[in-house]
């Protein structure tokens, strides 16, 4: 099957003062139609870097400076401007983190469903009145004709998140980068969302990039996961497999790390030290600093290898016995 | 369990809400120059619980449930509306019920660049109290500041560097060292590693873990986070719209949880999923009531699948339904006292 998405060797830099600041530096991925693809990494890795790259929202000083985003056969790194915004929200749509900023308080639902509507095409009232009542109920809002000219304030923040996923729905996109959209939310909500999403994704065929911190969301959800670290993806495989057998050191420390895997009020066997600055990242091996398993080698920086169906950046991978 | 440690005893906090001009000449055009009576936010309702001493307390709860506001009343930073927290038997609060007068709770706040002034060296901002409460003379203010950076895993020649110099866990740590330099025997953590990385999350969690030991604190840890609480704590009460719901050891709680909502809270958490199965997700439906406009009756009755016409009228007490285990729930102490017969 040809592949939705295949990014290529993508590098997204920010050129500062301080010098070039590296927050995407050759990421590779594919994702086949349908697919969910977790992006798993903590703060600083790049994960929502590289979503805000696959839909070119990056501001100066960033620049993607390298590789090819082949979506729906154009590369969306070369187009320009003009073609770009014929893409986005269209075919490619976005869902932030934080739905109390990325939802303009002074425009009703409606009105900005409107204008997502109508930046693609002419469409009479009516219309988008039905689509947006569509979408509506698909995300989970009850009563949603009576709720078109409500302001966001008035919604909770789950409800709010709904109405960010209904409008990057309106256009039936082939392909969704949700960026962390149950972060600011509570664990009975994000519940519910999650259940709605994959429901959603399933019934509509919509590829989804999940990007996440959170190791337990995305594997609830994605079919595969790939791992960033300090602007790399280190290991991406099938989820179960990456999950249950980790070949990547990093990707182990992260699954130690979490509580639920260490008897209560034994010690956690945590990463040492802290991601390295992206300004000064070492040469070679980014996570060698902190990794029990790196040598002299690691001062080469690894190429991503093939291992199966898992493909990962490092000279020392762990045995592919379970963990 | 030995004797109780810190005792809050049917401990309320309202907030009132003062009207917007626009709704006081609202209520003035209609009510004939008389205003109505201020909307009150009811966040913290009749809550008593006690602490043992050397005890690690769990309070979970979604947010807006008046955890944090609980916390800070046991910290002495907010009075309470009504009832009382003593430590040890004495109050917290002075003879006016005001002013905090004790430097034996310490809290430790979610943020650790907020809760840190940025224009203050470490050093300074870790001795300051100490010094004020004569803990420590101010020429060996330089030794006990080391001590404590030491303590929490720093390296001591950081006490002359501002917080920004710092990352989100070390600025945690230096929060956790300001707190313990007051040589506090209750510890109160609120969301301390919410902000935090998994990988220094993890650091965290086993910094917590060996202050307790070393130290042999009694801490209420406030967090979201169920699988936090379970590797730390020993007894976890679970907060709904102001009122503790359940309260148990901690492992017969995740193990068989007897509220509801702990039972709704704990299926909602995702796990890892290791194999091809497909997660079946049981969220809770609908959304957490209003603190200014709480329903009758049992809060949770109108999410609750088990709600029956009691629930709507009569609010449940918390009730020991088993040996250390409280809830606050009609329908689960009718089924023990059906059990028991």
């Amino acid at each position: 099957m040809t592949p939705l998405l295949e990014v290529t060797d993508l590098a997204t830099h920010f050129l500062t003062r301080a010098g070039a600041m590296k927050a995407v530096d050759g990421v590779s991925f594919q994702l086949a139609p349908g697919q969910v693809l977790g992006l798993v990494g903590e703060s600083g890795s790049g994960k929502t870097v590289t979503g805000f790259s696959l839909l070119r929202l990056i501001e100066p000083p960033g620049r993607i400076v390298r590789g090819a985003i082949r979506f729906e056969g154009q590369d969306l790194a070369a187009l320009d401007e003009r073609a770009m915004r014929r893409v986005r929200g269209k075919r490619l749509s976005m869902v932030f983190q934080d739905p109390m900023m990325t939802l303009n308080p002074v425009l009703t639902i409606l009105q900005q469903m409107t204008l997502a509507l109508r930046a693609h095409g002419r469409l009479p009232l009516p219309r988008i009145k039905d689509r947006c009542v569509e979408v509506l109920t698909l995300v989970g809002i009850p009563g949603a004709a009576g709720r078109l000219d409500a302001y966001p304030h008035e919604f909770s923040g789950g409800m709010r998140q709904r109405v960010a996923i209904a409008i990057a729905l309106l256009h039936e996109p082939s392909l969704i980068v949700a960026d962390e959209p149950t972060t600011a939310l509570d664990v009975s909500v994000q519940a519910q969302i999650l259940a709605e999403m994959r429901d959603l994704v399933g019934r509509l065929g919509t590829s989804l990039i999940w990007i996440s911190h959170d190791l337990a969301t995305v594997s609830s959800l994605a079919d595969r996961i790939a791992v960033m670290y300090a602007g790399r993806i280190v290991e991406q495989g099938p989820t179960s497999q990456l999950l249950r057998r980790p070949r990547h050191p990093y990707t182990r420390g992260l699954l130690d790390s979490l509580p639920s895997r260490t008897p209560p009020g034994r010690e956690l066997p945590h990463i040492p030290g802290m991601m390295p600055s992206l300004l000064a990242l070492p040469p070679g091996c980014a996570y060698a600093p902190r990794c029990p398993r790196a040598d002299a080698r690691c001062a080469a920086a690894p190429e991503p290898t093939a291992l199966g169906a898992v493909v990962l950046r490092c000279h020392h991978p762990l045995e592919a016995s379970a963990s | 369990m030995s004797a109780p440690f810190l005792v809050a005893t049917s401990v309320s906090k309202r907030f009132s809400q003062p009207p917007t001009w626009g709704e006081r000449l609202a209520q003035r055009l209609r009510n004939r120059g008389r205003a109505d009576p201020p909307r009150l936010v009811h966040a913290v309702e009749s809550v008593s619980l006690s602490i043992a001493r050397g005890e690690v307390l769990g309070l979970v709860g979604e947010s807006g449930c008046g955890k944090s506001t609980l916390g800070r009343i046991l910290t002495g930073i907010l009075p309470p509306t009504e009832g009382s927290v003593r430590l040890d038997g004495r109050s917290i609060m002075d003879a006016d019920g005001r002013r905090k007068i004790d430097r034996r709770v310490q809290m430790v706040f979610q943020n650790p660049y907020a809760s840190l002034n940025p224009r203050i060296r470490v050093g300074r901002a870790i001795a300051e109290g100490p010094v004020a409460h004569g803990l420590v003379p101010s020429h060996g203010a330089r030794a006990y500041v080391a001590d404590w950076l030491s303590c929490v895993g720093l390296d001591p020649a950081c006490a002359g560097r501002y917080p920004h110099q710092f990352s989100g866990g070390q600025r945690q740590r230096i929060a956790i060292a300001r707190a313990l330099a007051m040589q506090p025997e209750v510890l109160v953590c609120d969301e301390p590693v919410a902000s935090l990385d998994v990988s220094i999350q993890a650091q965290i969690i086993n910094l917590f873990l060996r202050l307790r030991r070393e130290l042999s604190l009694t801490m209420l840890f406030i967090s979201h986070d169920l699988g936090v609480v379970r590797h730390l704590c020993d007894r976890v009460a679970v907060m709904y719209l102001g009122r503790i719901v359940e309260s148990s050891p901690t492992e017969p709680l995740y193990e068989s949880p007897q509220h509801p909502y702990t039972r709704a809270l704990l299926a909602s958490v995702p796990a890892l999923r290791l194999d091809e199965s497909v997660v079946t997700f049981r969220p809770i439906a609908g959304e957490l009531p209003s603190p200014l406009d709480p329903p009758s009756g049992c809060a949770f009755h109108a999410r609750c699948p088990l709600a029956e016409p009691r629930c709507l009228a009569e609010i449940p007490l918390l009730e020991p339904l088993a040996p250390g285990r409280d809830a606050a729930c009609h329908v689960a102490a009718a089924r023990i006292a059906a059990a028991a017969v």
